[in-house]
């Protein structure tokens, strides 16, 4: 029980006087990734079934590298801001949200840093 | 009170709050147009679950609004059914329920818009303190939190009013309008689950309604106060909360200005 009155409540710990960072960001990837998705299918499609040789050569274009890091930067960005919102948005029992908010963050750093390193390894390694 | 769990996201009811069937209170003998209204009920006075009664009404003896029927209901078949209503004419807010499926004013809700049963429940996902009365005392303190009053530094002129162009006071239509129904905000699962912390359309339209007026001085720390990531950033422009507005009122439209001024100031 409680005797506190709901404004007390309602004012709880203040403003955290930020969110507008996060809402832009996910707006942002979500505008770059329109283009990326659009190049990344319609050049894939083409790939499928080609040889190993061929999509190695294919990755390690400049600019096919390039395009490939900045869509696998706001994939992942994007993805663990949305599901950071989801989590906030679902799960209130303290210690489930903080750990599930820990591996999101988690898993997109390593997915992303993993992705990172695999095109760079075909870009320079040829 | 019915408790609506506010710990986790829930999507079914609690044991406690699960809706049995109730009575059926049958039309006067000679009713040739009678309609169905099943009515949630509550009584906070014994242990029982909610319930859903039928109550039979004589269409041809009752008034076109789907409050027209509660009140006859109340004055001719069951004085015990308790619901919140004032104006009868959708000025005062008071009878705001989810009539047919939709957060309205049962004052201006149409029985002829209603095909089949009518189906009459209090807001969704608020406590419910009697019948078809939910507790608005967190959302009229979410309204208090906006500080919804003038706020100036300049004095005001010593013998007339602050003035304010034509333009500056059209930017007001849309949101004067608003008479705190909270028809929107209970719409709104957002609210539902984040309600604590999450301000809802209502109070961040009235916000919105002192941000946007020309004579106020306190802007910044109006946005200061909603820059959050719950009191704000839980819209996620679903949208139910124009969908509902009994008043045809925009508060999707108002939060998204709140957040353009957000990115505009940065």
């Amino acid at each position: 029980m409680s005797l506190r009155t709901d404004l007390g409540k309602v004012r709880g710990l203040g403003s955290a006087k930020e969110g507008v960072g996060h809402w832009w960001s996910q707006r942002l990837t979500a505008i770059a990734l329109i283009p990326l998705l659009i190049w990344l299918i319609a050049s894939i499609v083409p790939l499928a079934g080609a040889e190993v040789r061929i999509v190695r050569e294919w990755i390690s274009e400049p600019v096919n590298s390039v395009l490939l890091l900045s869509l696998i930067v706001a994939v992942f960005h994007h993805a663990q801001l949305g599901l950071q919102v989801v989590i906030e948005d679902y799960v209130h029992t303290v210690w489930l949200k903080l750990a599930s908010l820990i591996v999101v963050k988690f898993l997109a750093f390593g997915l992303s840093t993993t992705s990172i390193f695999a095109v760079l390894k075909i870009a320079f390694s040829g | 009170m019915v408790q609506w769990g506010s710990h986790m996201a829930e999507f079914s009811l609690p044991a406690n709050s699960k809706v049995k069937t109730g009575k059926t209170f049958k039309a006067a003998a000679g009713a040739a147009n009678s309609k169905k209204f099943q009515v949630y009920r509550y009584d906070p006075d014994n242990d029982e679950n909610p319930r859903l009664d039928t109550y039979e009404v004589d269409m041809d003896t009752c008034g076109p609004m789907v409050l027209d029927a509660l009140i006859k209901i109340k004055n001719e078949m069951d004085s015990t059914l308790t619901f919140r209503r004032s104006c009868r004419e959708g000025v005062c807010g008071s009878c705001a329920m989810n009539v047919d499926g939709t957060n309205t004013l049962s004052c201006i809700k149409a029985i002829d818009d209603i095909e089949g049963d009518a189906k009459v429940y209090p807001l969704p996902h608020m406590s419910v303190i009697k019948d078809l009365v939910p507790d608005l005392k967190r959302a009229y303190a979410q309204y208090t939190s906006i500080e919804p009053w003038l706020k100036t530094t300049t004095p005001p002129p010593p013998d007339k009013e602050r003035l304010q162009s034509p333009e500056e006071r059209a930017k007001l239509d849309g949101l004067w309008e608003c008479v705190l129904c909270f028809c929107c905000s209970t719409s709104c699962p957002s609210y539902w689950w984040n309600g604590d912390r999450y301000l809802g359309p209502a109070a961040l339209l009235q916000a919105y309604r002192w941000i946007a007026d020309s004579r106020d001085e306190d802007t910044g720390e109006r946005l200061d106060n909603l820059e959050d990531p719950f009191r704000l950033y839980r819209c996620h422009t679903i949208m139910n909360c124009t969908k509902t507005c009994p008043k045809n009122l925009n508060p999707a439209k108002a939060i998204a200005e709140v957040k353009k001024l957000m990115l505009a100031r940065r």
